[in-house]
C-alpha cells in the first residue's frame, strides 16, 4: 500500500499547499502559506504560539476550510471538507490533545469510524494490530480503557489508528510536549521507521533539538506567514550549531516592518538597590492538566520590570496565581519589602500592595453584568468611602468612576453600561485602573495585551512602563516575545514549571531568550 | 391491613404497574439514547404528548391500534426533527428548546383536542390482550403480568435489543463517543451531527410510541396533558440508569408499582385521599435520586452542542 522509501527531498509531494490563507475575525492565522509534504520525509514545522501551526493542521485534517489558496493532493486540486475526507485522502492526524474517547477501550477507539450498521470486527483488528505493532516495535494494550493510558501510550494508539486507516501522511501536533525524555526518543525512533516505509510526516514541536534530531526538512512559521525553509540537502550539510543559529534567526529575527518593535531597549536596573519583591523556592504540585512549579526564585527591584517569557502553558498562570495568593498548596517564601507575605490571603497580600492583573479579564477579573462603575470598586465592596455599612454610596462611586474613566481613557457609553459589553481593551483599562489607582507596590501582569488591538496594546504597554517608572516592582508574564523585549529590564524564561534562565535585556537578548524558549541552554 | 394482600389488590397492583411502566420504559429507553449521544432531550415530554395525540387520532380514524402506534411514532419523530434542526444542526440551547417544545406541544394538543373531541370524548374499544400461553394461567401473577397487549412484550424485547445495540454494534460505539468526546468521533471520520440526529429521532419515535400507548391502551382516549410528566420521569430514569437499558426497565417497574399503588389502594378501599396517593411516584423519584443520583456519571459532552474546529 505504501511506495518504497525515497531519498528525502526527491520524491514528488503527496500534498502541496499553495498560497493557503485562513482568516479569523480580527486576525490572519495563515497568510498565503506554501508547503509541500513528500514521502519519506519528516517535515518539521516550527513557530511560536500564534504562528499559525494549529490552523494549518486544522486545514489539513479537514476541521477548518481555507479562505484562499489551494490544496493539491497527488498533483490534483482537492478540497478537504471534513475529517472523514482527510482520512480518505490518507491524511492522519495526532492532535496535541488526545482524541480518544476516554470511556471506550483502546480496541473500541480503534474501531470507531466503521460503517454504523455493521458489527465492529474485533478479531480482524487484533490481527492487524499485532502485525503492525510488531513491525514498528509498539506495545498496545487493546483491552485497556483509553482513560487509563498515559499520554505517551495514547499517542501510540492514535498513531496506530492513523496507520490502520492506511494513512500516507501523518501529522504529529506537538506530540512531544507531554512526553518524558525517554518517550520523546521512542517517538523519534518510530518516526524514522515510518518514513522508511514511505510515509510523509509532519512534526510540530517547540524544541529545536527535536527538530534537528528527527527532521529532514524544516519550515518556520511566524505570525501566520512562512518565513523560511531548510531543504533536506542543506539540512544534512550544515552542522548542528549552524543549523540552530539559522533557525533561531528565522524564528526570532527582527522584521523591519513590525509596528510593535521598539527602538530603545530597556537595560538592566542598578542591582545594588535592595529588592522590593523576592521569591525563593516557590513550588506547586502539578495538577491533572496543569504543570506544577518548582524551585522558582527571583528578585524584583523597585522600578524594574521582570519579564517572564515562555511557551504558553508552562506554568505561567500557576506562578501568577501562587504569587497572588490564590493557590493554597504553594510552598516557598515570598517577601514584599522585607516582610514575608506567603502566609497571607489574597486580600492580605492586596492590602500590602500586591496587585495581580489576571489574563482572564472577563471571568476572574470583572463581573460582566455589573456596571463599569461598580467594577472599579468590586474588590472594596462594603468598605468606605464607597460603601457605608451595607449600603452603596452611589454618588461617591459615580464621582470616582468618572475620574478613573477619564484618567485611564476607558471608552464606554456610560458609567452604568455592563462591563461585559465593552471591548477587551476597555475592560483591561478598567482592571488596570482598579488595580493601580491606589496603594500598588508590586504589580503582576499576566498576558496584559492578549487579544487586544494594536492601539490598545500600545497604550497598555505605555501604562506598564509608567507604573515601573513610579518605582513599583513589575512582573510581566507574556507569551509574546516582542512585548517582553520591549518592556522588561530583565527576562526570565519558563519551561515546564521552572525558570530555565535569566537574560538581561539588551541587543542579544532576543536570541538568548529565543534559545532558552526552544530548549537550548546558553 | 388484611385487605392489602388480597388477590384483587395484588392483581390490580401488578397489572397497573405494568401498564404504567410501559410508557416510562419507552420514554426512558428513548431518552437514554439521546443522552448517550450527548443531547439532553428535555423536549421528550412534548414528543410524548404529540405522539399521544397523533397516536390516538390515527387509531380513532383507522380503527386499528397498530396504525395508531405508527402514527404516534411519526408524531414523536416530527417533534424530534424540530429538535434536531434547532439543537443538533444549529447548536441552540437544548434546555430552552426542550422546554419550548414541551410547552408548545402541550398547548397545541390541548387546542386540537378542544376543537375535535371536547364535545364527544370518543373512546377506543378496550385493547385485545395477548395472553402468553401457560404463564397467563398462573394464579394472581398470570393475569397481572402475562395478559397484556402485544406491544408490552415488544417493549420488553426492546430492552434486550438496546443492550445488544450499545454493546455489540458500531452504532453503539459511535453514540457513546458522540456523548463523551464528540471531537474524537469527528476526527475518526464519523459525522457527529448524523450520529446525534439518529439518537434524537429514535427518542422521538420511542416517546411518541409511549404517548400513543398511554392514550390508546392506558386510557382509551386522549385528554389534554395526558402524559402528566411521564416524559420527565423518562429523563430521570435515563439519568439514573447510566446508559444501561436493563436499569431503565428496573426503574420503570419501580415507578410503575408506585403508580399501580394509586389504583390498587383505591380498589382495596383504603381510605387515603387520592391526592396523597398520587404523590407516591414523585416521592419515589426523589428517594431514588437521593439514593442513586450522586453516583450517576453523565456523558462529558451532555448538553453541549458540537462545533467542528471550535477554538
Amino acid at each position: 500500500m505504501l511506495s518504497p522509501a525515497h531519498h528525502p527531498g526527491e520524491a514528488a509531494p503527496i500534498i502541496e499547499l499553495d498560497g493557503v490563507t485562513k482568516r479569523f475575525p480580527g486576525i490572519i492565522a495563515n497568510d498565503s502559506v506554501d508547503l509541500a509534504l513528500r514521502p519519506g520525509e519528516v517535515h518539521v514545522l516550527l513557530g511560536e504560539n500564534g504562528a499559525g501551526k494549529s490552523t494549518l493542521i486544522g486545514m489539513l485534517s479537514g476541521l477548518l476550510q481555507p479562505d484562499a489558496g489551494q490544496i493539491r493532493i497527488d498533483g490534483k486540486v482537492q478540497s478537504i471538507g471534513s475529517p472523514s475526507q482527510a482520512l480518505g485522502h490518507g491524511i492522519g492526524t495526532v492532535f496535541q490533545h488526545a482524541m480518544l474517547v476516554p470511556t471506550l477501550t483502546v480496541a473500541e477507539n480503534l474501531l470507531l469510524g466503521g460503517p454504523w450498521w455493521r458489527r465492529p470486527n474485533k478479531e480482524g483488528l487484533v490481527e492487524k494490530v499485532e502485525t503492525l505493532a510488531q513491525q514498528l516495535g509498539m506495545r498496545i494494550k487493546l483491552d485497556a480503557l483509553a482513560a487509563d493510558l498515559s499520554l505517551g501510550e495514547q499517542q501510540m494508539v492514535e498513531i496506530l489508528r492513523a496507520l490502520l486507516r492506511g494513512s500516507r501522511v501523518l501529522i504529529l501536533d506537538e506530540s512531544t510536549s507531554m512526553l518524558s525524555p525517554a518517550g520523546v526518543e521512542e517517538l523519534g525512533a518510530l518516526m524514522r521507521r515510518l518514513v522508511e516505509r514511505g510515509m510523509a510526516l509532519v512534526f510540530i514541536t517547540h524544541k529545536l533539538r527535536e527538530a534537528t534530531a528527527f527532521g529532514d526538512r524544516i519550515s518556520v512559521l511566524k505570525l501566520g506567514r512562512k518565513v523560511g525553509e531548510i531543504e533536506p540537502g542543506r539540512f544534512r550539510e550544515l552542522d548542528e550549531d549552524t543549523l540552530m543559529a539559522e533557525i533561531v534567526e528565522m524564528m526570532f529575527g527582527i522584521r523591519s516592518d513590525d509596528p510593535e518593535s521598539v527602538a530603545q531597549v530597556p537595560g538592566p536596573v542598578d542591582d545594588t538597590i535592595a529588592p522590593l519583591f523576592s521569591v525563593r523556592d516557590l513550588a506547586l504540585p502539578a495538577g491533572p492538566n496543569a504543570p506544577g512549579l518548582s524551585e522558582i526564585s527571583f528578585d524584583v527591584r523597585p522600578g524594574e520590570i521582570l519579564g517572564i517569557a515562555g511557551i504558553d502553558g508552562n506554568g505561567q498562570k500557576q506562578l501568577a496565581e501562587a504569587l497572588a495568593g490564590q493557590r493554597a498548596d504553594a510552598e516557598g517564601s515570598i517577601t514584599l519589602d522585607g516582610a514575608a507575605i506567603d502566609g497571607l490571603t489574597v486580600g492580605g497580600r492586596r492590602a500590602r500592595g500586591l496587585r495581580y492583573l489576571t489574563d482572564d479579564r472577563l471571568g476572574e477579573g470583572t463581573v460582566g453584568s455589573f456596571p463599569v462603575a461598580i467594577n472599579f470598586f468590586i474588590k472594596e465592596v462594603g468598605a468606605p468611602p464607597y460603601w457605608k455599612g451595607a449600603f452603596e454610596r452611589g454618588a461617591a462611586i459615580d464621582q470616582r468612576a468618572a475620574e478613573l474613566i477619564k484618567d485611564y481613557d476607558v471608552r464606554t457609553p456610560s458609567r452604568q453600561t455592563p462591563i461585559g459589553q465593552l471591548s477587551g481593551g476597555n475592560v483591561q483599562k478598567v482592571v488596570l485602573a482598579r488595580e493601580l489607582a491606589e496603594g500598588a507596590r508590586v504589580v503582576i501582569y499576566n498576558k496584559p495585551t492578549y487579544g487586544l488591538d494594536l492601539n490598545n496594546t500600545l497604550s497598555i504597554r505605555q501604562r506598564i512602563r509608567e507604573v515601573a517608572a513610579q518605582g513599583k516592582a513589575v512582573i510581566l508574564i507574556s507569551t509574546e516575545l516582542e512585548e517582553v523585549l520591549g518592556l522588561a529590564n530583565r527576562i526570565a524564561v519558563m519551561a515546564e514549571g521552572r525558570i530555565t534562565g535569566f537574560v538581561d535585556n539588551g541587543p542579544d537578548a532576543r536570541m538568548n531568550v529565543g534559545r532558552l524558549m526552544i530548549g537550548i541552554s546558553q | 391491613m388484611s385487605d392489602l394482600f388480597t388477590t384483587v389488590f395484588l392483581g390490580a397492583l401488578f397489572f397497573g404497574a405494568v401498564t404504567a411502566a410501559v410508557p416510562l420504559l419507552l420514554a426512558g429507553l428513548g431518552e437514554q439514547m439521546s443522552e448517550k449521544a450527548g443531547v439532553l432531550n428535555i423536549g421528550i415530554e412534548g414528543m410524548m404528548i404529540f405522539g399521544a395525540y397523533t397516536g390516538f387520532l390515527g387509531a380513532y380514524l383507522s380503527e386499528s391500534l397498530w396504525l395508531g402506534f405508527a402514527t404516534g411514532m411519526l408524531g414523536g419523530i416530527f417533534v424530534a426533527l424540530i429538535m434536531v434542526v434547532l439543537c443538533v444542526r444549529y447548536g441552540l440551547n437544548q434546555i430552552v428548546i426542550g422546554i419550548g417544545l414541551t410547552l408548545g406541544f402541550e398547548g397545541l394538543t390541548a387546542l386540537l383536542h378542544h376543537f375535535q373531541f371536547s364535545r364527544t370524548y370518543p373512546r377506543l374499544p378496550a385493547a385485545e390482550p395477548f395472553p402468553i400461553p401457560i404463564l397467563a394461567d398462573i394464579p394472581v401473577l398470570g393475569p397481572a403480568l402475562f395478559r397484556h397487549h402485544l406491544i408490552v412484550y415488544l417493549a420488553l424485547v426492546l430492552v434486550i435489543v438496546m443492550s445488544l445495540l450499545y454493546r455489540r454494534t458500531q452504532l453503539g460505539l459511535n453514540l457513546q463517543a458522540a456523548g463523551d468526546k464528540p471531537a474524537a468521533l469527528d476526527v475518526a471520520g464519523v459525522d457527529v451531527f448524523r450520529t446525534r440526529t439518529i439518537a434524537v429521532v429514535f427518542t422521538g419515535a420511542m416517546a411518541g410510541l409511549g404517548g400513543a400507548y398511554l392514550a390508546n391502551i392506558g386510557a382509551g382516549l386522549f385528554v389534554p396533558f395526558i402524559t402528566n410528566g411521564a416524559g420527565f420521569l423518562g429523563i430521570v430514569l435515563a439519568m439514573l440508569a447510566r446508559g444501561r437499558p436493563l436499569w431503565v426497565l428496573l426503574g420503570a417497574m419501580l415507578f410503575g408499582i408506585c403508580l399501580g399503588l394509586t389504583t390498587a389502594l383505591q380498589v382495596a378501599g383504603i381510605n387515603i385521599p387520592t391526592d396523597v396517593i398520587q404523590m407516591i411516584p414523585f416521592l419515589a423519584v426523589m428517594a431514588m435520586l437521593v439514593a442513586f443520583g450522586r453516583r450517576s456519571s453523565l456523558p462529558a459532552a451532555l448538553g453541549l452542542p458540537y462545533e467542528r474546529g471550535a477554538r
